[in-house]
């Protein structure tokens, strides 16, 4: 922007606001260095199994290559409601009740500002994913943060998150298993939460992109419990538990006057889906519980090599309930999140987010993702140790 | 993880790489090397781990150049089927692999061999003279694409952005 100043300052108000990211400096650095062994990706190494991409030439090579209705595929949103209803939540109707969405990003940002007036207040829990205070922002409303600990496995206490409650909150976003911790809710904690929420007649966003990457027990969506089906959106996707990141496929199931709500702003910005990508997710939903299985067993035993290397390293590590990162405490460095994820790469090659990309909260913390081979996780942590030797 | 469940991660493991380390299973499974030892011992002793073999490309070895699938029509027998013959074939070295199979053949058998001669030979002589062998059909191998999972030609990869969050 620097060689085109604009001839006045044209940019809305609340999107010059938004906070530049921190983090993008880090970003650009790594990106131009070679030979990095990167637990920076937040997406499956697997490539999307070889079935669904078949289907995805096959689509194209029937022609399915036009609009589909604004809603999305009705044969995707009878297998999204199937699937969503054997597997983690309540029954859908795919008729009005399921929107398909560009990622869950898409669907996020719709339903915030399907639901959110200006002032409006939106509780979420922080470190987080790095996009909802600026999606709250975005859709003119305030975040309201409420911080989990290490001290307690990163779960989210509902006292805390009733004490954020004030008469203008309207929105209660949760995302479990989360990025960037891969903390998880135990039923006990969603029935909490379900009592907040219908307390305080909140609406709850749940996003559960990692549901399917849970290891060992998994409990039933927070909009299964009782009052909660008619004010619960569910948000969910193929991306990570089915290695699709780039097709970019998402839904939203949800009561009718939400999803209506956010189809209106859906069949305004977006239209529709990729079409062939919709196609895809059809054969995922319906064929791909082995392929998702074998790499959920695969991440699995990476965390348990990679919270272990970890520990032994002298950085505390939680064993994660889900998706693919582990947090690690790297406070007892003396250094700061941004500083050794900075010099981890200048000295040895390897690349971590600090952890205050996901909130302030974050400091202190860096997130290392397993999604990649346990060859480059061990490599890794082999650098880490000699780079937390020459720390002395 | 119970112990049936943790045998059978070993075995999943153990097939997809015969050659893991045991230090590498104790820690993807979070167990004990001497409890991954003891109990890949145990699954060799129960003959649930027969054997361990390398899949390698074709010719690297420089002998045994040529193999050949045989499908083979048998006579069963009134006393224990096709068993007695199949485990007869699969007695002979050259034999690489035996199965039965459904369908219009009965024994579906891979063969090797240092030139086609010698293969063709080894079925007329050895394989079809076999009492109860009503015929046999020999499909000389050409090229591998894949063999126990494994892919013989390399796919293009696709590098991933370095960060995303």
């Amino acid at each position: 922007m620097n060689d085109s100043k604009l001839s006045r300052n044209w940019v809305a108000d609340h999107i010059a606001r938004l906070p530049r990211s921190g983090i993008r400096d880090f970003f650009e650095l790594v990106n131009t260095m070679d030979d990095v062994i990167s637990l920076g990706i937040g997406e499956p190494d697997f490539v999307t199994p070889w079935h669904v991409r078949e289907a995805t030439i096959y689509a194209l090579q029937k022609g399915f290559t036009s609009y589909t209705s604004n809603l999305g595929y009705m044969p995707l949103r009878r297998s999204v409601c199937r699937y969503v209803a054997e597997r983690f939540g309540p029954g859908y109707d795919p008729a009005t009740e399921c929107l398909i969405t560009v990622g869950v990003s898409e669907g996020l940002d719709l339903a915030l500002r399907a639901l959110l007036n200006p002032g409006d207040e939106v509780v979420y829990h922080e470190p987080c994913y790095v996009s909802y205070a600026p999606s709250i922002a975005m859709a003119h409303a305030v975040p309201v943060a409420v911080v989990t600990k290490e001290e307690t496995e990163f779960a989210l206490d509902p006292a805390a998150v009733e004490a954020a409650i004030t008469p203008k909150t309207k929105v209660l976003l949760l995302n479990f298993p989360s990025n960037p911790t891969g903390a998880g809710l135990t039923a006990e904690d969603k029935a909490r939460l379900a009592d907040i929420a219908v307390r305080h007649d909140l609406l709850v966003i749940s996003d559960e992109i990692y549901e399917e990457l849970t290891y060992g027990e998994r409990t039933p969506s927070i909009a299964t419990l009782p009052g909660m089906r008619e004010r619960t959106l569910i948000l969910n996707g193929l991306s990570k538990a089915h290695a699709m990141t780039g097709y970019r496929i998402g839904y939203a199931c949800g009561p009718q006057a939400l999803v209506e709500a956010m189809m209106k702003i859906h069949q305004y910005s977006m239209l529709c889906v990729s079409s062939i990508a919709q196609a895809a997710a059809i054969e995922a939903l319906e064929n791909g519980d082995g392929p998702r299985r074998e790499m959920l067993r695969e991440y699995e035993q990476r965390r348990n090599v990679i919270v272990k290397r970890l520990n032994a390293l002298g950085l505390p590590c939680l064993m994660p309930r889900g998706a693919f990162y582990v947090f690690p405490r790297i406070a007892g460095t003396g250094l700061s999140s941004n500083d050794f994820a900075r010099r981890l790469l200048e000295q040895q090659k390897v690349a971590v987010v600090p952890g205050t990309a996901f909130g302030a909260s974050g400091e202190g913390y860096v997130r290392c993702a397993y999604a990649t081979g346990l060859e480059d996780i061990e490599e890794a942590m082999r650098r880490i140790g000699r780079f937390l030797d020459s720390l002395g | 993880m119970t112990i049936q469940e943790m045998k059978q991660d070993i075995l999943r493991l153990l097939r997809r790489n015969a050659r893991i380390p045991d230090q590498e299973i104790a820690d993807r499974l979070g167990l004990e090397v001497a409890e991954v030892a003891a109990a890949i011992a145990q699954l060799e002793n129960d003959r649930q781990v027969l054997g361990y073999s390398a899949v390698i490309a074709d010719g690297a070895t420089g002998d045994d150049e040529v193999s050949a699938i045989i499908e083979v029509e048998v006579q069963p027998e009134r006393d224990g089927g096709f068993d007695r013959i199949a485990e007869n074939l699969s007695r002979f070295p050259e034999v690489r692999s035996a199965y039965l199979v459904s369908g219009r053949y009965d024994l579906r058998l891979s063969v090797v061999g240092k030139s086609l001669q010698e293969v063709a030979h080894f079925v007329a002589s050895k394989l079809a003279s076999q009492p109860g062998v009503r015929a046999t059909a020999t499909h000389f191998m050409l090229k591998t694409y894949k063999e126990a999972g494994i892919q013989f030609h390399e796919d293009e990869t696709y590098e991933r952005l370095k960060v995303v969050p």
